[in-house]
């Protein structure tokens, strides 16, 4: 299987998986999207370097895009790339995030150190957060 | 830009989180049974998916930019290492915007 194939695959077992067989049901909460969507920039920063750098480099038989090319950049935007990485890797990090967090949640939900629970948070970050 | 590139990178994702676990009072690294129990499984997965897309050529590691080591089935102990990091890192986002937002995620009720 192609890299694209694969990912597709992964995001539709991490939705199955996340809906009808640990029923954390994370993808239907704020709390999830709202996160994913910090993640999801972080990510993209992160994997630029890795891919703009040619730290890790694609063939282009696996992917939409194009073989990352010997001694320059990837595409930035564009040849099926998003900030120099193949789009395939946002499926990739989504799935990675996803079952990451079901399992959390999951152990949570069966009692394993489900406390002490996350915040408050403190008093100096009330502003940066928008807390009042 | 040398061997440790790629570890550079994961070291940069462990310290731009950190702060969350002692300002946002995330308690991720806190519960660390818990956080031990919810990377290995992940870990052994995209572990999996790795050995098969450096077998296939799907990637490839520039050997300049990483450490070298190697695990098994050819998969470098810098990808390991990233199974470990995106979780955590993915679990304190998760946990502080509950903080931040007291919202609901599913593990509050005793099961």
């Amino acid at each position: 299987m192609t890299y694209t194939q694969l990912a597709v695959l992964a995001v539709l077992i991490a939705i199955v998986l996340d809906l009808y067989v640990f029923k954390t049901k994370l993808l239907r909460r704020r709390v999830f999207w709202v996160s994913y969507s910090i993640v999801v920039f972080f990510q993209l920063v992160t994997n630029g370097i890795l891919t703009g750098f040619g730290i890790v480099e694609y063939d282009g038989a696996a992917i939409i895009g194009s073989t990352t090319p010997q001694d320059e950049p990837p595409t930035f935007i564009g040849d099926g790339r998003l900030i120099y990485a193949p789009i395939e890797d946002l499926l990739f990090g989504f799935s990675l995030v996803v079952l990451s967090l079901i399992i959390w949640i999951w152990l949570g939900k069966k009692g394993i150190q489900r406390e002490p629970m996350a915040g408050p948070p403190r008093k100096s970050v009330h502003r940066l957060l928008g807390i009042k | 830009m040398s061997k440790f590139a790629y570890l550079s990178v994961l070291l940069g994702c462990l310290v731009g989180t950190a702060w969350l676990e002692f300002f946002l009072r995330t308690k991720v690294y806190r519960r660390a049974v818990r956080l031990i129990l919810t990377i290995f499984p992940v870990v052994v997965v995209f572990s999996i998916w790795d050995a098969y897309a450096i077998a296939q050529g799907h990637w490839t590691f520039d050997p300049r930019y990483v450490t070298g080591i190697t695990t098994v089935a050819n998969i470098p102990l810098d990808e390991i290492l990233f199974f470990i990091v995106i979780p955590i890192c993915a679990i304190l986002s998760f946990e502080a915007v509950r903080s931040a937002r007291n919202w609901e995620a599913g593990d509050e009720e005793t099961k």
